[in-house]
């Protein structure tokens, strides 16, 4: 019922991408599709509007309707609009101005400022080095600073002291003075929630802006918001001017139109994303990973990266020269089948990879999920190392025995072998050179058309170099990047192969 | 962006929503506390800029007009700006279309159908809270996402019920958010309600055993038990919500009694989700929508009703304890459609 953004998108571009051409009508019966898909994912109604323009101007500019794959063209026009609307690139926050630099955080009531607050904090002393103080100005919400000193605490961030019965104003003055003082770097104002209605409280902020000079003004707003989206973000944009935009609660399950709103709206930047309840949940926002993500192009860089933290690189890479070679047996089927579950099971992939978001029901319906990755795991498990290296020892009393030991059935052991067949097969066309693009016929073998949009290789050289430079990301003790045949040699191939052609549950279509 | 600009590009749909960017002029804030001041005062009050907004786009859409199709149209983007979601808007555009259809039309009467239309889907789910007396003490839980406003509506709650000589205990079931607990407290000292909490991070469902304890030492008439926020996607702690409500049933097997779903109104679509997910696994009985006092519409509520069916109990319309009133189709439907509470000329 819940289907996402990209999912509903690919299924529209999917029945473009299998027509030859492209009339008129059916860039408007697309258009209108996607107009019905974005107004769901919560994008404003003008924005949606405007972005319909564009993309059906630029559509028919860029003469699409006579272009060889202009079910391609359409999907690269909208995720272009997508990008230019949600901007470039991303930007980081300002520090560059005398210290103290004071950055005041605004918001509706329940938006997460407090928390974002101590995230940002947290931050900027651990990545940038910063002496920074916290300020809560909320004295309406009971306990509202005590929370902040709380976290305070936690972080390891020092907060201003709580004097009971000053003044907003009074608070942000008080700060500004002891962070010059004392030598602070960055001073974090947590102002208050206040509804962009209000004129007394709005008047407030502005007030505290003329005292605390803020060099960044970020209203912290709710990625699950609506169509109130616009209204509250350009209320605070006219009012105080803000510099950027944080986007709260984006691990939720909404679809994120609020991005696109408020940038659109506002012309300010999204600058960070909050992405948990952990105080280093927070992540630099980036445009072209939620436009990808919201085309169905899947969010490739998070697959990889997860893929990066999870997979033992040593494994990974043995598995690849392995591949590369044309080897792959049953023992590298049961560990590509384990690291399948490691990142978070087929679900967990399926959300990530491109054009995958509407083959989830076909999936669904073949009945291969993560019970049937635990079970083929338990066949081959059942079998003894010599086996597993070696398939074709298996002859009937063997697989009796081994579908004795894994509780299943023989006619599952001999699927599972033969599922392997298959995928050896096709490893071994890979060893002996002829490349034809292991992705593709992983795509083909899953049934999927020719509209599926898989990364190719220089894709992929992209996105290594892409993750080579941010390498202080990864967590302590796993190679930040994906060592490099993971992404050079047979297209990801603890997850490419294992994964993909694991799956085949749609049989004989090779 | 210029109006004009604006205006030759989309035509009439400019007229409508050409100022509507900005906000309609500002109000006078409403007086903070108001002795006496008629609830229903308090939802128009909260509610206006929903109506205004509305129902200045009516009125531009149907001046003078026949009802076309193009007119339709944008009668669906006034309802999908005030997040009705796109099945809901459909619908409640088709039914005001039908036999209507290239007639004249005043936007009195579509206003009227439209109140009729948003009243016909949200009447059957706007029921009261019944607090049943021979439950001693009365077990609520107080369940929904981060931020969307529980605590303070336990708080309005038990202001609500204290004030009408009830006796409430609440339990600082958010154990995770810093300083929830101590929120809770000043609250409760507030409202001189007791205040049953244990250490940060401390078992969420093992303090609901003790609270439902404590209430029932107590003879409470009322418990009022809040949980950390929590996003319906994150399975662990859907799991741990359902464990609090497995212990709350080994202290006593009929509680929860009640099970409250707090849903912002600036939240959009996603309700939709938070409303499926919560109530399987938290056997929602109801539901608060938190800040109509915002430009937020709350339209969700009709998709929300026409899906599931949950009683909607109470709106949040402001920050101080009394601004909680009883959700009302009838008066919800009319004030969303821009219709006061004295025409009550129609049918």
């Amino acid at each position: 019922m819940f289907e996402s953004l990209s999912d509903k998108l690919s299924g529209i571009f999917d029945k473009l991408t299998k027509r030859g051409a492209l009339s008129e009508a059916d860039v408007n019966e697309a258009l209108r599709e996607i107009r019905r898909a974005l107004l769901e994912a919560d994008v404003a109604l003008d924005v949606v509007r405007s972005f319909t323009d564009k993309v059906r101007d630029r559509a028919i500019g860029a003469g699409v309707i006579k272009s060889v794959t202009p079910g391609q063209m359409v999907v690269k026009i909208v995720n272009d609009v997508l990008i230019e609307t949600l901007g470039q690139e991303a930007q980081p926050i300002d520090l560059a101005a005398a210290p103290p630099v004071a950055i005041m955080m605004v918001g509706l009531q329940g938006a997460g400022k407090t928390t974002t607050t101590a995230k940002i904090a947290k931050r900027l002393k651990e990545r940038h080095g910063k002496r920074t103080l916290m300020a809560s100005l909320d004295v309406k919400r009971p306990a509202a600073q005590e929370q902040l000193a709380v976290l305070g605490r936690q972080v390891e961030v020092d907060t201003l002291p709580i004097v009971a019965g000053q003044t907003p104003v009074q608070i942000a003055k008080r700060a500004m003075e002891a962070a010059r003082l004392q030598g602070f770097d960055v001073v974090l104002l947590d102002t208050a929630g206040r509804t962009h209605i209000d004129e007394p409280l709005m008047a407030e902020m502005a007030e505290i802006k003329t005292s605390a000079k803020p060099h960044e003004i970020l209203l912290v707003a709710d990625a699950l918001t609506g169509q109130d989206a616009v209204n509250l973000a350009s209320n605070f944009d006219e009012q105080v001017g803000l510099t950027g935009i944080v986007l709260t609660r984006m691990d939720g399950d909404g679809r994120g139109g609020a991005a696109l709103s408020m940038r659109y709206v506002t012309g300010k930047p999204i600058k960070l994303i909050g992405v948990g309840e952990k105080m280093d949940a927070l992540d630099e926002f980036s445009p072209t990973r939620i436009a990808n993500r919201i085309l169905g192009m899947g969010d490739i860089v998070a697959l990889v990266e997860k893929a990066a933290a999870a997979i033992d690189a040593e494994q990974a890479r043995k598995a690849a020269e392995r591949m590369a070679k044309g080897k792959f047996d049953l023992q590298d089927l049961c560990d590509q089948l384990a690291q399948v579950e490691k990142i978070g099971g087929l679900g967990g992939i399926m959300g990530l990879l491109p054009g995958v978001g509407k083959m989830k029901d076909q999936i669904a319906a073949s009945g291969f999920d993560d019970r049937m990755v635990k079970r083929q795991r338990a066949i081959i498990l059942s079998m003894t190392p010599k086996e597993r290296r070696n398939p074709d020892l298996l002859k009937a009393s063997r697989k009796k025995r081994i579908a004795a030991g894994s509780g299943a059935k023989v006619e599952e052991v001999n699927k599972l072998l033969k599922q392997h067949r298959q995928m050896a097969d096709l490893m071994k066309s890979f060893g002996t050179g002829k490349r034809g693009g292991m992705m593709g016929k992983a795509a083909q073998m899953m049934g999927l058309g020719p509209g599926m949009q898989m990364p190719s290789q220089e894709e992929l050289q992209k996105l290594q170099e892409k993750l080579g430079v941010q390498q202080p990301k990864g967590p302590p003790g796993i190679p930040a990047a994906p060592p490099p045949d993971l992404l050079s040699k047979p297209s990801l191939p603890g997850l490419g192969g294992g994964l993909l052609s694991g799956l085949n549950p749609f049989g004989k279509k090779k | 962006m210029s109006q004009e600009a604006e205006g030759k590009k989309r035509g009439m749909f400019s007229r409508l929503f050409g100022g509507g960017q900005s906000e309609p002029a500002p109000e006078a804030a409403p007086p903070a506390e108001e002795e006496g001041r008629s609830w229903w005062s308090r939802l128009s009050g909260g509610l206006s800029r929903t109506s205004q907004a509305i129902t200045q786009g009516v009125a531009d859409v149907f001046t003078k007009r026949k009802l076309d199709a193009l007119t339709l149209e944008e009668l669906e983007d006034v309802l999908l700006r005030a997040d009705l979601g796109v099945g809901a808007a459909t619908r409640i555009t088709e039914a005001v279309g039908k036999a209507r259809y290239e007639r004249d039309i005043d936007p009195e009467e579509v206003r009227e159908i439209l109140a009729r239309e948003v009243e016909r889907a949200l009447a059957p789910v706007a029921e009261p809270l019944v607090v049943d007396d021979s439950k001693k003490p009365f077990i609520i839980l107080v369940v929904g996402v981060n931020g969307s406003g529980k605590t303070t509506t336990i708080a309005k709650l038990a202001a609500k019920w204290t004030g009408e000589g009830k006796s409430v205990v609440l339990a600082a079931g958010d154990t995770f958010r810093a300083a929830a607990v101590e929120q809770l407290k000043v609250w409760g000292a507030r409202l001189g309600a007791e205040v049953v909490s244990g250490a940060e991070g401390a078992d969420a469902a093992g303090l609901a055993f003790d609270a439902i304890k404590r209430a029932k030492e107590q003879g409470a008439d009322i418990l009022l038990m809040d949980t950390a926020g929590r996003l319906q996607n994150r399975a662990e702690l859907m799991a741990e919500l359902e464990k609090i409500v497995r212990v709350m049933k080994k202290a006593e097997a009929e509680a929860p009694h009640a099970v409250l779903l707090v849903l912002d109104a600036t939240v959009g679509q996603n309700a939709l989700q938070q409303v499926d997910v919560f109530e399987r696994v938290a056997g929602v009985t109801g539901l608060v929508m938190t800040k109509l006092d915002g430009t937020a519409r709350g339209g969700i509520l009709v998709a929300i009703a026409e899906t599931y069916g949950l009683p909607i109990h109470f709106i949040g319309v402001g920050e101080s304890a009394e601004d909680l009133e009883p959700f009302a189709a009838r008066d919800f439907a009319r004030a969303i459609a821009g219709l006061d509470e004295t025409s009550e000329a129609e049918s």
